[in-house]
């Protein structure tokens, strides 16, 4: 299985991300530049968390038009796994492969803490192994992870079930005490119609071993080398 | 040809900066100022040559790049001519 992280020009977290796949987890992992036009044989695309193009104008807004992004956007349209962390997640709200956007923290501050999220969603690549109601322990650090969209936006993203992660307290209750950001609706992460595409504010490929403070997010990257391998037998099957 | 572009968040969605200053302006007792909206301001040199051409190139790169419409709208003034568009 290979993980493709993209690299941007102010990207911090592409080493994490790298790692968490090729020395945790074993599998193959590759960094691509934001100049490429081609994402090679990448069975994933993670774009990573940081301040591409150091959060001028927008965050993600810069990167958006990088050449990468065309590939990107055609892995993802042929509904290939993409998970976009934090600036990552900025990244696809700019360029309208996840619906809504960032707003500056209600409390202006950067936050950078571990938080819990709760996980709705168990149909997407990157949450096959959890369990619905889970609670994952994973660090923010982020300013603009205040996630808006318009109410009509937030309600199909309720009612077509593609909230995959809630702000919650450590036993699972989502309540504004847990909303580190004043996201609408706690939200903490969610995916595309498809559902391959999964950006989410919090950190999975920081917390992928006990001496980082929690290894609750190794399951994210365990669930699409899950999901991949599934669907590759059910080819094979259909083959 | 010049145009000059505000960017400002929408009216329906929360301003945190602008309510952190505007609550800040009211402790340094300007009671009158009851409301404030932060936005970005742009100034783009364009080299076309009618206001019409100006406008409309100002307003693609706004809508395109300079504004998030998701969450920001624009107006465009052009400096030259005093022409003025709002979009949102």
């Amino acid at each position: 299985m290979k993980f493709a992280v993209v690299v941007f020009p102010g990207s911090n977290c592409d080493h994490d991300a790298y790692h968490a796949a090729k020395h945790v987890l074993g599998q193959d992992a590759t960094f691509v530049w934001h100049k490429e036009t081609s994402l090679g044989d990448a069975d994933v695309v993670i774009l990573p968390g940081g301040f591409s193009h150091g959060d001028y104008l927008r965050t993600g807004a810069i990167a958006r038009f990088s050449p990468v992004m065309a590939a990107v956007r055609e892995f993802a349209d042929a509904g290939r796994p993409v998970l976009g962390v934090c600036n990552g997640f900025q990244i696809l709200l700019e360029c309208g492969l996840l619906p809504g956007a960032m707003l500056r923290n209600r409390d202006l501050k950067f936050h950078c803490a571990f938080v819990h999220v709760r996980v709705e969603k168990t149909d997407t690549p990157f949450t096959v192994l959890c369990n619905e109601g889970q609670v994952l322990k994973l660090p923010i650090a982020h300013g603009e992870g205040n996630y808006y969209a318009d109410p009509e936006v937030v309600k199909d993203l309720e009612a077509s079930g593609r909230i995959v992660f809630r702000y919650a307290s450590p036993d699972g209750e989502v309540s504004d005490g847990a909303n580190p950001n004043g996201s609408v609706n706690g939200i903490a992460g969610i995916c595309s119609e498809q559902r391959n595409v999964v950006g989410l504010m919090p950190h999975p490929e920081r917390a992928c071993e006990h001496a980082m403070g929690s290894n609750d997010g190794l399951v994210l990257f365990e669930s699409v080398v899950k999901a991949l391998a599934t669907q590759s037998a059910l080819q094979a099957v259909g083959e | 040809m010049k145009a000059r572009v505000f960017v400002t968040l929408k009216p329906s969605v929360f301003d945190p900066q602008g309510h952190t200053i505007v609550e800040a302006l009211q402790s340094l007792g300007y009671g009158d100022v009851s409301d404030v909206r932060q936005g970005k301001y742009f100034e783009l040199d364009l080299k076309v040559p009618t206001p019409d051409a100006a406008r409309s190139l100002a307003a693609e790169v706004a809508d395109r790049v300079l504004a998030n419409p998701v969450i920001e709208s624009f107006r465009i003034e052009l400096s030259e001519q005093g022409a003025q568009e709002t979009r949102s």
